[in-house]
This record gives structure tokens, sequence and C-alpha cells, in this order.
């Protein structure tokens, strides 16, 4: 699906800041408008300009420390934009912060999960705090092949398992917004063949994914966003551009 | 789903059962904060036992000596409260649902609670056998009523240092030269107020005010509480 703005290429930012939610249409998923957070002197993310149709895929590519996980704790309301103007699903961010809460799913580097608990108890628990019952945490158990190792502790389990443990706690609410910071990593080809209906394409929720896997990451995305030194280095469509283009962002 | 679609609102007592039932599995699992504060107070009542050089305490000093030492074995679970919150992304998750941010405060205070009720359950009958004078635990009503009072101000004032004092580098710092100060109407109210029930002579009745300062303490620091939990959950 194709932005709602027509980025433009390398270099370059949208022109425009579409309307949310002309009549009768959704809003987008993820509108931003020169986006900006800085950690004390530190620019962690400046001027980041772009708008994510609903059901569309955005992957986002830097080196280390080039503002991702910035980006995407800003959208998954964990973090407040120091300057411009971040809209998630419709709603403004940070004001109308507690309407999308519940609606995204953070898929993050850490697995938002208690070590001594063990699989089961972690997604119950988070399966109260959601209001979703008991019977959609087995479905997803099931879904990625954790029934049987959902009983033990997490610190027993290996990296792989506690992953597909952490993908079911993000989309345990089936949420509108998918955030997700290398989904893949750990996961062998079977495991991530199970979670690819949960976290795809064809799970239907709108996706910003951060990859490294510079090859797959443009496979899955609509939209690419390039990020260097928090800075909007690269914004287009998945097709304008080659995988050459993108490892630049790494030199 | 529009912009104006409210999100799915929990009850806040679902999401404080959620959280308790959380707090006290993962603390029979690891066994970090209670266990810790009975042996510490175990420990200290034999250290006074042996080393005030008296066979047993009596009256103003007897209640001093218990409500120090629960005081400070309260800071060894104050100390732990937050911590898998902070270290296993707890917050971020507990963020991230459409909660009321306050069942957090309402939940790690119970949870505070339960186990300083647990911990007085060993502890002051251990007290009792170590150090006091006289036999048993006369008055034990209205001691009873006494440390349910201070343990709510503890609990109340330690969940909100906690929370702020783990978002810090130097957290087992912060929660003592916060807490303590903070808790010391606490000390003087429950002292005050049991020193009257372990008299050598017989117990005499536990004058009223003291109480009724832990109540007003519980109150005033409960709302306060309450109010400005949510500020300490911002980034």
């Amino acid at each position: 699906m194709p932005p709602a703005e027509s980025p433009t290429s390398t270099g370059a930012r949208p022109g425009g800041w579409a309307a949310a939610g002309a009549a009768g249409e959704p809003a987008p998923a993820v509108e931003l408008r020169d986006l900006s957070r800085a950690y004390g002197e530190r620019v962690a993310l400046a001027g980041v300009t772009l708008t994510l149709p609903r059901g569309a895929t955005l992957a986002v590519f830097g080196a280390n420390g080039a503002g991702k996980t910035t980006l995407l704790r800003i959208l998954a309301t964990l973090l407040s934009p120091h300057a411009g103007t971040a809209r998630v699903l419709g709603c403004e961010l940070p004001r109308d912060g507690w309407a999308v809460r519940g609606r995204v799913g953070l898929l993050a580097h850490e697995p938002l999960l208690y070590r001594e608990l063990s699989g089961r108890e972690n997604l119950r628990f988070h399966a109260r705090l959601h209001g979703v019952g008991a019977a959609r945490v087995e479905a997803l158990l099931e879904a990625v092949g954790m029934t049987r190792r959902a009983d033990e502790p997490l610190r027993t389990l290996s990296r792989g398992m506690a992953q597909r443990i952490a993908i079911c706690r993000a989309v345990l609410h089936s949420p509108e917004l998918l955030l997700l910071d290398e989904p893949l990593a750990n996961l062998d080809p079977g495991a991530a063949g199970a979670v690819e209906p949960l976290i795809g394409a064809g799970s239907g929720a709108a996706r910003v994914l951060i990859s490294h896997d510079v090859e797959h990451g443009l496979e899955e995305a609509d939209v690419v966003l390039g990020l260097r030194g928090g800075r909007q280095a690269l914004l287009a469509r998945a097709g304008e551009l080659d995988a050459a283009a993108l490892r630049e962002l790494y030199a | 789903m529009s912009a104006a679609t409210e999100p799915r609102a929990v009850p806040t007592r679902v999401v404080v059962a959620a959280l308790i039932r959380k707090d006290l599995r993962l603390e029979l699992r690891t066994r970090e904060s209670v266990p810790a504060m009975l042996l510490f107070s175990v420990s200290t009542f034999v250290l006074f036992h042996f080393g005030l050089d008296a066979r047993s305490l009596e009256g103003d000093l007897a209640a001093g000596v218990l409500w120090v030492t629960l005081l400070f074995a309260s800071v060894l679970a104050i100390n732990r409260l937050f911590v898998a919150e902070r270290e296993e992304g707890g917050f971020d998750g507990f963020l991230l649902a459409p909660v009321d941010r306050t069942a957090l405060f309402l939940a790690k205070a119970t949870v505070l609670f339960s186990f300083l009720v647990v911990l007085e359950l060993a502890a002051v009958p251990a007290f009792a056998v170590l150090l006091l004078a006289p036999p048993g635990l006369p008055g034990l009503l209205e001691l009873c009523a006494l440390l349910l009072l201070a343990d709510v101000g503890i609990a109340v004032v330690g969940t909100l240092v906690g929370a702020l004092a783990v978002q810090t580098r130097a957290r087992d710092l912060i929660v003592p030269l916060l807490a303590l100060p903070l808790m010391i109407p606490v000390v003087i109210a429950a002292a005050r107020g049991t020193a009257p029930l372990w008299l050598e002579a017989g117990a005499e009745p536990m004058p009223g005010r003291w109480p009724a300062i832990l109540g007003l303490y519980d109150l005033v620091f409960g709302l306060l509480a309450y109010a400005v939990f949510d500020y300490l959950l911002d980034e």
C-alpha cells in the first residue's frame, strides 16, 4: 500500500501534511510532522515527517543510535515528543495517549515479561491488563507452538522461545498498529513462519518495523524511512529503493 | 476504528487484583523480600537482647526497639518493590495497557502492606519472646490495631518513595534517605501508643490520640501519594 503522502526520494521530505481522517475515512495509522526528541543535550530524533496509512508497513532503517527505538517508544506513548506533532490512529500524542494505549502492540528489544513467571502466567497477566480472556492466551500459545513449554519459567526458556511469548504479548489485544523492533531476532525459520500470521503483513494491522536485515525489511515494507543521527535521511516507497541505497545508512 | 473510539477501559479493581496476584506470585517464587525482612528483624532483636545487657525491655524502650526495627525492615521491601518493573520491563508493559495508572500504586501499596503483616505475624512474637518484660503480649488487640494503622502509613509512603527511587541509580541510598524521615511520625505515634501496653507494672489503656494521629497520617499521605503517583511514571 502506498503512503498517503507521496514521499520523495532519498534525502528529501514529503511536502504536505495530509489531513487526518477525512470525512468517512479512518485517520492514518501514523502521522508525524517535524517530530523531534532529545535526551538532555543529545538529539535522538529531529524533523521526522511522514504519513502511514492503515494496514501499511513502514520499515525503519538506520545504524545503532540513529533514533529508531526512540521513534518506536514515542509511537507507543512511552516517550513524549519534544517538538513537532505525532498522531497515532488519529490521536494526538501525548495529549490523547490514553486513547492509543490498548490499540498499539509493542514488541521491543526487551520482551517485557517477568523472568520468574511462566509464559502462560505472563500472558494471562497482560491479558487481564487488556481485558482479554484466557482463551485468547491459549490460542496464541498454540499458534506459536509454545503450549507444551508454556508453564516453564521464562528464565528457563531459550531466547527464541521467549521471543515467541513476547510476540504473543504484543498481539494479545489485537492491536491496530504493531510496533516491531527486530521481531524475528532469535527465531529459527520454523518459528518465524509460525509468528508470520500474527505480526506479518497478513495480520491486518499497520506496522512500523525496525530491522537491520535490509532485504527482509524492504520485502515487508510499503514505505521506508532511513534515519541517520536522528535525522530523516530517506523516505520513499519500498519499490523505489534498492538494498544498496539502504546500506549507505550503515556506512 | 476512528480517533473518537474509546479505548477498552479495564476496571481498576481488575487491574489491581492482577498486579497483586502477579507480585505475590513473584515473591513466592523468589522469596526476596519477606524472608529478608524477617531475618533482619529477628537478628536485630537477638542483637538487642545481648547488646542492651538487659534481660528484658518494657515501656518506651520496648516500643521503640520494636518500631524502629520494623521500620528498618520495611526499607528492605521498599527497595525491591519496583525492581521487577524496572529491570524486566514491567513499567512499559503496564503503561501500554489501557488502565488507570494509579492501579499500580494501589496494588504495590497493598502488596507492601501484606508483606508487613506477614512479617509482623512472626517478628512480633519473636520480639515478645526475646525482649519483652511482661509475659505474653499484653494489650494484643490494641497492638494489632496500631500495627495495621502504622502498616498502612508505611505502605503508602514506601510505595511512593520506592517508585521514585527505582528511577535513580542510587536506589539503595535514596529509599532510606527519603522514607525514614517521612516515617518519623509513624514511629512516634506507634511507639507512644504501644509503650503504655508494655509497662512492667501492668498495661495501661492506650491514649486515643496516637491511633488518631496514625489514621490522619494514613489519610493525608494516602491522598497525596494517590495524587502524585501518576507523574512518577512519566518517562
